[in-house]
């Protein structure tokens, strides 16, 4: 008799799956029955300011934001719309209005209803506070037909608006809370006692140290989440970060991208590591030209300082072979990228011919011309050592580059913005849309004092047009056309040299099952995760 | 009368100075280039020009610096150090839930290197040339001249990869939910290295400072009497000798609470631990004017209270200071 009651909760288990999978509720296919509990560690270099995804965007919010709030919809891993708060919806012919049908039995972690109202409230606050604008400019209203419907209405169509209900971009916030008058982007509710409407509920935020999130137990989605506890612990240096993973304190590490590191961990037999996960925030590293300086506004120098770079020896040598060679504005995992780039193979000859062309011969000395560098500091690996490479390669064609350190982010800041510049490494996002991360590099009414806008000052109508008529079209075949020639002119133009993918892995404890790896990868909820 | 008077003129000088230490930091932390609205815009990915004239305007950044200045001032004077421009929370929170971490870290280094650096003078003294004492003397140098964040980093990786037993990193263990005895156990494992570390440099010092007061009261008087009156060497050495001995290293004791803060700083960023120092380093990277403010002042008040505290027991103790 006792020898089988071991395999009596286990058979029990099985059985719920299979009537769980019948009604077709399971998405995955998954080997183990998913089990309940566990705490999960989480670690991050970044602290997060707060944890409202609604008016703060960045990873370092996205990771907390997204357990505690849910959003109208999320992506699978091959960017498909899947059903979340929302759980069907509909994009008007005209691509002018998307309609939500919201969960009946939604609601918020104080037990009050999540309903339309609540819906438009988020929607305008993010597009009145939300850093990231073009993302839903459009958008005029959100009407409320009844307690679960809500109708987004647009100026006109604006497909980018299915992407922008993801849970990184489109948390659903208590009106009842945040609607109190109170200037929401210093809300209280944003860092103590946050009430979310997402799979994990508000435990503690110790700025700089931890966040603590617990199970919510009325979270819409039956039997989810599966773990009880996450703790998000926040340690500036990733070495140590690394060195909890393989003592076991940390289970996931997510957006790691030092090869050493990586090296590391991989060959730990109690850890797996995967790339896949980030093909939403689609991470670039590039080095970016200043076009309104001397010899770098005339394109023949930027192609011959393209053809000195050999990007295949950064990936190989400098990268350890983790990170991929980026060929374009929008990484080649995205469904807008395409192939038909003018390219730069690596070529020391072409590169001299084009610079004596250009009429910059060499002097006495065998120099060409002096340019400076400049990089983001703190990922040396991805930007520091590539200004370096650059500088000596740049050598080897009569150009003498200095490389300009920062002490830190803020005084790399400080010369970007003010384009204090010849030449900078980046690290810039796509996050997801060409209309949210890629547009803002490249238009022309984009050229801005602030970092991350289009500080090459480049300018090009027929790639402003070309961005404005894509980011209106609705059929989708057109819109990659749009987007594909967008892409071919801008490599021609080269205001930006495009040198490698950032290489973010998730590294997990092989005990962790159902990894993030939808296109939002650890900015998504983690309601699936188990622990085997 | 006259004491008193002393003790406010202090007082005032205290003041004073603590406001100067204000004044001079606020005007320091500009000199760093960039300013917080760039580091908020790094953390989000991007800002609008909009949000950054608002964050500009809601910070007074966009104000003159002696308006700045002024409108700093007048609210430290109420005692209000304003709220953290990166976590929109109030400074003064932020600073009181790291303040444990600190003093426990400080307090406990203090103690192991007094302590101990008293015990090893004492060995030291008993055979000045002997082999132990200059073994003593070459590990107090070593450990004086080492910059606290390099041994620090040595004994992380020592005790990372070569030798894993002692935690490394933060104040608990990251899954502990332990309470009463288990979590002061717990907490106390993880001060182990940071304390070492942070105690090192002050062990060499005040090893060498009871080393020489012990030899200089050691050849007193009242020492040759005591051991003529065939009193056993232990007992001349730990009641009569190290009583007296011990004055100066108190007095360095209190001067130098100072620099065991400053030290700390380093301490804190290198163990990632959770107290003021890491605050102070993590708050200048993102040029939270407030936050780095907040914390300089808090160290220059306990700095100036530390010394006056010192100045005053001395008062107490010698009245030839009294003048």
């Amino acid at each position: 008799m006792t020898g089988f009651a071991p395999f009596l909760p286990r058979l029990r288990h099985a059985l719920m799956a299979c009537a769980l999978s019948a009604v077709a509720v399971c998405q995955a296919v998954a080997a183990d029955t998913p089990k309940p509990g566990g705490t999960l560690v989480i670690g991050t270099t970044q602290s997060p300011r707060h944890l409202n995804g609604a008016v703060q965007s960045g990873i370092a919010t996205a990771v907390p934001s997204t357990q505690l709030f849910a959003s109208p919809l999320r992506f699978d891993d091959k960017w498909n719309p899947q059903p979340y708060l929302a759980e069907s919806w509909k994009l008007a012919e005209d691509g002018k209005s998307l309609t939500l049908n919201l969960r009946h039995n939604a609601v918020f972690h104080d037990g009050k209803p999540i309903t339309s109202e609540d819906v438009a409230f988020s929607i305008m606050t993010i597009k009145a506070k939300h850093p990231f604008q073009s993302m839903l400019a459009p958008v005029e209203k959100v009407d409320t037909p009844d307690a679960y419907t809500a109708v987004i209405r647009m100026s006109q169509p604006h497909p980018a608006i299915l992407l922008a209900m993801s849970p990184a971009l489109c948390p659903i916030l208590p009106k009842h809370i945040y609607g109190d008058g109170r200037e929401i982007t210093t809300h209280p509710a944003n860092s103590a006692g946050v009430v979310g409407s997402g799979p994990f509920r508000f435990a503690e935020f110790v700025p700089g140290q931890r966040i603590v999130l617990t199970r919510f137990d009325k979270f819409f989605l039956p039997g989810k989440p599966y773990l009880d506890k996450i703790v998000i612990t926040v340690n500036p240096d990733a070495q140590s970060l690394a060195l909890g993973m393989e003592r076991g304190d940390i289970q996931l590490l997510p957006y790691e991208s030092v090869s050493t590191d990586l090296k590391r961990l991989q060959n730990n037999p109690n850890l797996t590591l995967t790339r896949k996960g980030y093909e939403g925030v689609g991470a670039l590293n590039w080095l970016a030209f200043n076009l309104d300086r001397k010899p770098l506004s005339d394109v023949r120098v930027r192609h011959a300082i393209a053809s000195a770079i050999d990007r295949n020896f950064i990936v190989k040598a400098l990268h350890s072979g983790f990170s991929q060679v980026a060929d374009g504005p929008i990484v080649s995992s995205s469904p807008f990228a395409t192939t038909d780039l003018h390219r730069y193979p690596y070529d020391l000859k072409q590169a001299e011919q084009w610079l004596d062309e250009a009429g910059y011969k060499r002097n006495a000395g065998g120099e060409r011309m002096t340019l400076t560098i400049d990089y983001l500091p703190g990922t040396d690996e991805q930007q520091k050592n590539v200004a370096e490479y650059i500088r000596t390669q740049m050598k080897k064609i009569g150009v003498t580059v200095q490389v300009r350190a920062s002490a830190d982010f803020a005084s790399w800041a400080k010369r970007i913005s003010a384009h204090d510049f010849d030449m900078t490494m980046d690290n810039v996002f796509n996050w997801g849309d060409p209309v949210i991360g890629v547009a803002r590099t490249y238009m022309s009414t984009n050229i801005k004092p602030v970092v991350w806008t289009n500080t090459q000052s480049y300018r090009n109508p027929k790639v402003d047009e070309l961005l404005n008529t894509a980011a209106g079209t609705l059929d989708a075949t057109k819109r990659r056309a749009y987007y594909a020639t967008f892409q071919k002119i801008v490599t021609d133009d080269l205001p930006i040299f495009y040198i490698n993918t950032t290489p973010y892995h998730t590294v997990a404890s092989k005990k962790l099952s159902n990894l993030p790896t939808t296109i939002w990868g650890p900015a998504s909820p983690l309601d699936e995760v188990y622990f085997k | 009368m006259d004491n008193l008077l002393a003790l406010l003129r202090k007082a005032c000088h205290a003041a004073l100075l603590t406001l100067a230490v204000v004044v001079l930091n606020f005007l320091l932390i500009r000199l760093a280039p960039g300013d917080p609205v760039e580091t908020i815009a790094g953390s989000m990915g991007g800002i609008t020009d909009e949000l950054r004239a608002q964050l500009r305007s809601q910070y007074g950044l966009d104000q003159p610096l002696p308006v700045q200045l002024a409108t700093y001032v007048k609210h430290v004077l109420h005692g209000d150090l304003g709220y953290s421009y990166f976590f929109n929370l109030p400074v003064s929170g932020l600073i009181a839930e790291r303040v444990p971490a600190t003093l426990l870290l400080v307090l406990a280094s203090v103690a192991v290197a007094f302590v101990l650096g008293t015990a090893l003078g004492v060995l030291a003294s008993r055979k000045p040339h002997g082999p132990l004492s200059q073994a003593i003397t070459v590990l107090s140098m070593t450990g004086h001249a080492a910059p606290v964040f390099w041994s620090g980093m040595m004994l992380v990786i020592l005790f990372a990869s070569v030798w894993p037993i002692l935690p490394v990193s933060d104040m608990h263990s990251m899954t502990s939910d332990g309470q009463g005895l288990a979590a002061v156990l717990d907490v106390a494992w993880h001060m182990v290295l940071p304390t070492f570390t942070l105690s090192l440099v002050y062990l060499a010092q005040y090893s060498r400072l009871s080393r020489a007061s012990m030899l200089e009261v050691l050849g007193s008087d009242y020492i040759r009497t005591a051991r003529a009156k065939g009193l056993s060497e232990h007992h001349v050495l730990y009641h009569h000798a190290l009583r007296n001995a011990l004055l100066p290293v108190v007095t360095v004791l209190g001067l130098q609470f100072g620099n065991v803060v400053a030290g700390a700083i380093l301490v804190e960023t290198v163990f990632n631990w959770p107290g003021l120092g890491r605050l102070a380093f993590d708050s200048i990277l993102r040029r939270d004017y407030p936050t780095v403010l907040g914390v300089l002042l808090f160290s220059a008040i306990v700095v100036v209270l530390m010394n006056q505290l010192t100045d005053a027991l001395y008062r107490l103790i010698d009245p030839r200071i009294r003048a």
